[in-house]
Formats: C-alpha cells, structure tokens, sequence
C-alpha cells in the first residue's frame, strides 16, 4: 500500500463518514455525563464519551496514515484476527467469572465479601452469563461470520471500515453490559439484563453487523448463498426482532439509567422466555450450526452430508424453536393452553435438531480415521455430539410432568452447561482451531498435543460438571417434594442447600478444568501466531476459489 | 420440488424475508392472545400497585439480582399448592420477577413470615441466621441512604407502562415514601388512604433516624404475597379457570 503525497486528502468516504461520528458521539455523551443528576448514568456516560475520544484519536491517525483504503482484491482479515484475540479473551475471562460463582455457591464463608456489592453472586451472575453467551460467543459468531461470507461469497467484506465498527461497537456493548452488572445497572431480564440506551447502542451495532453481512453476499461471485450463510442470517436477523420486541422499555427519564419494561406479569414473562428461550435457538444455535456447516466440512474435505437434510431442517428449526418459550413457565401463572403448545413444539425440536447433528457427523462419512489423527476434528466432532444429547434432554425436560421436577433445580443449569460447554464452546473452540492457522498464515498449530490436552482436560471438566449437576438437580426436585408419612414436608428448604455442597464443589472443579483448557488452548495459540510462516505463504486473494465450497451443493 | 428452493439460495432478501416469516408465527400465536384474552388474568381483590418505598425496594431486588435465585411463583404441586401464585398477584410487576432458579427459596409469600428484625440481620449475614445458607451478606444496604430523588419520575414511568398510580399519588410519591418509614406516622396517613388501609408503617430496619436501601427491601418484601386475602379468592369459581 503506497503512502499517499497528502495523506488525508482521499481519505475514504467511510472511515471519514464513521470519523464524524464518533466525534459528534463522543461530544454528545459528553453532554450527556455533564447533565445527568443519576451517578449510574454517569459512570456509564463516562465510558462512552472514553469510548468514542479513543475511537476518535485512533481514527484521526489511521486516515492520516491512509491506513484505511480498502483493497478489494484481498479478503478483509484483519477484523477476524482481532475478532479471534477477543474470543479468547473472553473466554478465559467469561470460565473465570463462572468458577468464581461456583466457589461462592461452594464456599459462601471465604468468597463474599460484606462491603463488596459488585462482588456478589447477585452481580456476577450475569455478569458470567453474559461474558460466555454475549462476549465469547457473540465474538466467536462475528469473527467466524466474517470469515465464512467472505470465502463462500468470494468477495470481500462489504462497508469498508464498517466492519471494525461492529467489532469495537460490539466491544463497548460488552463493556457496558459487564460494567452496568457490577455497579447494579440492570432490566433483572436473564440474557437481556443491559439497560435501555446500551440496548439502543446494541441495536445500532447490530445493523450495521446486517449490512455488512448482507452488503457482502450482495456482492458474490457464487451464484448460489451456501447453507452455512443461511444460519448467519437467521441468527442474525431474529436476534434482532428479540431483542427489539423483549427490551420494549419505558426509561425514568432521559438522563436516568433507570427503565420499566413496556410489560407486567404473565405478559412480561412469556415474551422474556420467548426472547430467552430463542437467544439459545438462535444465538447459541443457528449461528453456531452455520460454523458447523463451514469448518466440519474444509477441515475434514468432504461436502456437507445431505444438502436436502440441510433445507429440510434449517427450515423446520427456525420455525419451531420460536414456540418453545412457554416450556420455561410450565405450571406458573401463564394460561395452560399456551404451556401445551411450548411442550409440544418443544418436543417436535428434538427432530430439526437431530437433522442438524446427522448432517454434521454424517459430513466424515469416508473421513471417520480424522477422528484418531486430529484432535481438532475430535473437538468439533465431540461438539455435535453434545449438541444431540442437549437437544435430546431439552424436549425430554420440556415435558411438564419431567419439568415439575427439573424446574428450579440444578438440572436445568447442568442441561444449559452440556450445551455451552459441549457444543457452543467446543464447536467454537474447533472453528479458531481451524482459523487461526489459516489467517496468520501458517501450515499447522503449534502443537497437537496441547490440543489433546485441551480436549481431555475439558471434555472431563464437562463431564464432571453435568453428571454433578444432574445429581444435585434430582435431589434437590426430589427432596423438595418429599413428604412425611403424617403429611408434612419432609424438608426445609435449607437442607437441600446444604444437601448438595459436595455437587457444588465437583461444580466448581468441573469450570477451573474447562477454563484450564482454554488457557492451554490461548498459549497454544500465541505459539502458532509467532511460528515463522512458510516461504510461499502467499495471500489468498478474494476471487481465487476456496475449496470444499461446492459441498452444499 | 427441491429446485424451488433455489429461489431463496440466489436472493437474500428474499431468504430474510422467508426468515421473518417463519419465525414470527411461533410469537405472534402464542403471545399476542395473552393482550386480549380475558381469562389471562384472574379477577381477585387486593392487588394494588405499590408504594413508593416498596418500589423502591423492589429496584433494589432488581438491582442486586435477587431473581438469579429467588423464584417468585408457586407451582400448583401438592408441595406448593396451598400457596399457588396467581397471574394476578404479578400483574403490576414491570419486570415480572417470576426468576427461573431455586438456588434459595421463593419468595412469592414471604411477606409476613419473618419479622423485619429477621429479614435485617438475615440480610446482614446469612449465615448466622442460616448457617448452611450460602446466600450473599448485603450488609452495606443498611449503610447507603435509599435514593429517592427520582421517585415521583419512577412511579410517572410506571403509570406510562400502564400501572394506575393517580396523579395524586405520583405528585406524593416522596412524602409516602418518608411517612411509610416513618415508625411515628398516624394510623390514618395520608398514604394510607392514598393506596390502601393495610400498608405496613413503621421503621423497617432498625435505624428510625435514616431512610436506608434495608428500609426499601424488607418493605419490599413484607408485602409479598400480602394483597390477596386467599380466604376470600374463589379458585373454582369458573372465571378462575384458565
């Protein structure tokens, strides 16, 4: 790229046009912070009006320098890279938070602190939710996102430096949400607990993440959008009606961070769990079924099972799982007819699902020796497997007489965690496995051994965390209900608490083992990074044809 | 047959418009009919909005994430069912605080159970109430005074999302808010007539000089599952039956 005589003087349109607003945001929430008679807003208006001066230095820079003209012949990898980086970091990041939660739980004596509020499980509980599904997932969607449109469309990513936008968007959202859970800035909606305006930044972040990813498939030179694209667009476009509809909010006043929901009650419940329940059809499982779609097929270089399973079954679960919602409210205050109907949506899920996972294993078909000799196909391999045993326990959970049991218990949280650790976490795992090498580069990770570290240390901390949860969970359903042959209840509900210590603390060794593995994963990588490259590591050019993209086909 | 579907491989707009489609009929059945359908909720005496110290009190549940692990509905389990929830009893609740964990127990009628001395040294230090509890100490809520500027806007905030606070009671809200603490207020206060006869007054946590965030929550929760009287709700009466 040739330095330019004046530098600013064709500085391109976009990063000009995004320069302005960040200087216009960061003056406006300068104003904000200023006027604002509410310290949580204030503390929040501080971090936007940080965010936006350093966005705004870093872009005055990077126009002089004319870092920022596109070149269209290449893919745009940088924005991956540094998606991959965040990924990680999140990661270890998000397995700490939810250690430290199953210590507390553990060990309430040594792990509370009285003066410490932002310290409480209260606060950290989303704090932890939101690092895994938001941050590491949210990060783990984007970057793979990025890189999946841009070789199956073959062109490059569309918006110039739209893209660094979503991904620095999308980091302040993550900074807002994490720091808004700690000072007490919360809507108390599980998965949406981020107040109104850092919504409304959400929102702005998350069109533009639409058109970038639109505007590239507009612009591809395959004729055909390849099924992995069919579930980034899914996911993509239905998180953003949920997350419209569940945030709906009535704020105490412009400058206040405070907010009331649009709803009250039964209504507000259903349209929380229809919102909840679709964040894991669609975040944690459309878009981590496009990644499957992608890497399971290149890594193991077989097409893509069954291309008419794929139609049948992404069409069949984007349309069922939106029913499922009511299942998280059997035998509450929500009308009888509309529970029926979650079960039994909830229950016709397990097939789209299961079409999902034998379209995903049938892939190494001829292929199935992968399985001894990478332990990466292993990983992703393993990852498919959780995702059928997940979505197999979920149907069977949203069963009303098995949910009397399950509800409130420990059980729901080790179903949830089988399918975070297992699937989501090691499906992403698998994917930047697969990148990393391929961005920076290189013809190998540094080392496959680790990868066999990471794999058993984790895959036994999962084990070890839900076959504790499933025990504590049953116990705990069973002792609350258990009666004395007088009648009476035969347990306090303390006894259960103390019950299930010994749970908790296989729980917690579980979450140190898991986070070990992305510890070892993160060095594994830093090494791969800085392995010199081979000699004709030569740039793969947008236009010269991937391979293994016919696999749909 | 499958060759149609090329139509929605080779056209993004029309694949996301097949997406919006697909995924907005699940909704649109299952939670529009719950904004029209009468049965929805119960037709029941007592439930009124709250006051302005419990709603106070209510933020600051919110605030500390409570709901992670306190449910606020009762089954109708034979374990529970004597104390069944109803769509009722929630519907004033801008969010709805139902939560989806029992890590600790729920807390739909807990108001009454245990004295407000209780609930302050409880909070102050689960553990020497509870000694296997593992619940979190939330000593400093007794050391912050309760921020109440903003009250008068919260309740105006609640009334735009369809709570029926009288311009009465919103103009109000601060003075309410200090009588309600106030361990001297007259039988016969103005907030009780304002919302209702059986509003607990007295000083919540122990310290009748301050309006502490403690005052705020244990008032909060004394009125938990207090506004029905279920001597006088008709569960079988077929209006109740949902």
């Amino acid at each position: 790229m040739a330095q330019p005589a004046h530098p600013s003087s064709d500085a391109p349109f976009d990063a000009v046009a995004l320069y302005v607003f960040t200087g216009v945001a960061a003056l406006l929430s300068l104003i904000a912070t200023a006027l604002s008679p509410d310290p949580a807003f204030r503390f929040h208006g501080w971090v936007f009006s940080s965010a936006f001066v350093l966005a705004f230095c870093a872009l005055t820079v990077a126009i002089n320098s004319g870092r920022l003209r596109s070149n269209g012949s290449r893919y745009a990898d940088g924005v991956i890279r540094a998606g991959v980086i965040a990924t990680m970091f999140w990661a270890i990041a998000g397995l700490l938070a939810g250690v430290l939660i199953a210590a507390q739980l553990s060990w309430p004596r040594i792990f509370y602190f009285p003066e410490l509020p932002f310290l409480n499980f209260g606060r950290l509980r989303p704090l932890h939710t939101s690092a895994v599904i938001f941050a590491f997932g949210g990060n783990a969607l984007i970057a793979t996102s990025f890189y999946v449109v841009q070789r199956t469309c073959k062109a490059r990513l569309a918006g110039g430096v739209a893209p660094w936008f979503v991904f620095w968007g999308y980091q302040l959202f993550i900074v807002l949400a994490a720091t808004g859970y700690l000072a007490g800035i919360t809507q108390s909606r599980e998965y949406a607990e981020p107040e109104w305006y850092v919504d409304l930044w959400l929102t702005v972040v998350w069109v533009a993440y639409l058109l970038v990813f639109l505007g590239t498939i507009w612009k591809r030179k395959e004729p055909h959008i390849y099924v992995a694209n069919w579930f980034y667009l899914a996911f993509i476009v239905t998180i953003a009606i949920l997350h419209l509809v569940n945030n709906a909010a009535v704020p105490v006043g412009l400058l206040e961070s405070k907010s009331y929901s649009a709803f009250a009650g039964v209504q507000d419940a259903l349209i929380q769990w229809w919102y909840g329940h679709n964040a894991v059809g669609f975040f944690l499982t459309a878009g981590f079924l496009a990644m499957m779609y992608y890497f399971m097929p290149k890594r193991v270089d077989r097409p893509v099972f069954s291309y008419r399973l794929s139609i049948v079954h992404f069409w069949s679960l984007i349309f069922i799982y939106i029913w499922a919602g009511p299942h998280h409210l059997h035998y509450t205050a929500l009308p009888q007819w509309a529970q029926t109907l979650g079960m039994t949506f909830s229950i016709m899920l397990w097939m789209p699902s299961w079409g999902g996972m034998i379209n995903g294993l049938m892939t190494l078909s001829g292929a199935w020796d992968k399985l001894r000799t990478d332990p990466v196909v292993r990983m992703m391999v393993v990852a498919i497997a959780f995702y059928g045993m997940a979505t197999f326990e979920g149907p069977l959970m949203s069963i009303r007489a098995v949910n009397a049991l399950s509800h409130y218990t420990d059980w729901t949280i080790g179903h949830v965690h089988s399918g975070a650790l297992g699937w989501v976490g090691f499906i992403s795992f698998g994917a930047v496995y697969c990148m990393v090498p391929w961005l920076w580069k290189k013809d190998r990770l540094w080392s496959n051994a680790l990868v066999e570290w990471h794999f058993w240390i984790a895959t036994t901390g999962i084990l070890l965390y839900i076959v504790a949860m499933w025990v504590s969970g049953v116990m705990e359903g069973l002792m609350w209900r258990e009666y004395t042959p007088q009648g009476y209840l035969a347990n306090a509900f303390v006894e259960t608490v103390s019950a299930k210590h010994i749970e908790n603390v296989i729980r917690t060794i579980g979450g140190l083992m898991y986070a070990a593995g992305a510890v070892i994963m993160s060095y594994n990588l830093w090494r791969t990074v800085r392995m010199p490259s081979p000699e004709k590591a030569d740039a793969q050019a947008a236009g010269t044809p991937a391979p293994a993209l016919a696999a749909a086909r | 047959m499958w060759k149609r579907h090329e139509k929605f491989e080779r056209h993004s707009l029309i694949l996301v418009l097949g997406i919006i489609l697909v995924v907005s009929i699940g909704g649109l059945v299952e939670i529009s009919p719950l904004f029209y359908l009468e049965s929805t909720i119960e037709k029941v005496d007592g439930v009124r909005p709250y006051t302005p110290l419990e709603q106070a009190g209510r933020d600051i549940y919110v605030r500390e994430g409570c709901y992670v692990c306190h449910s606020q509905m009762i089954r109708p389990l034979r374990d529970e069912v004597e104390r069944y929830s109803l769509a009722a009893e929630s519907m004033y609740d801008h969010p709805f605080q139902w939560g989806s964990k029992r890590t600790g127990p729920d807390l739909a009628r807990v108001g009454g159970k245990y004295s407000d001395g209780w609930h302050q040294q409880h909070l102050t230090d689960p553990r020497s109430v509870v000694p296997e509890s593992n619940m979190p100490p939330y000593a400093f809520l007794a050391k912050n005074d309760l921020d109440y500027r903003n009250i008068g806007a919260r309740l105006k905030a609640l009334k735009a999302v369809g709570v029926p606070y009288t311009s009465d009671q919103i103009a109000n809200a601060k003075t309410d808010l200090e009588t309600q603490a106030d361990a001297f207020a007259s039988e016969t206060s103005d907030l009780r007539k304002r919302y209702d006869a059986k509003v607990v007054q007295r000083d919540f946590d122990g310290d009748p000089k301050r309006v502490t965030e403690m005052d705020a929550l244990i008032a909060y929760l004394q009125v938990l599952g207090t506004m029905v009287d279920f001597r006088t709700y008709k569960a079988e009466d077929p209006e109740n039956l949902r």
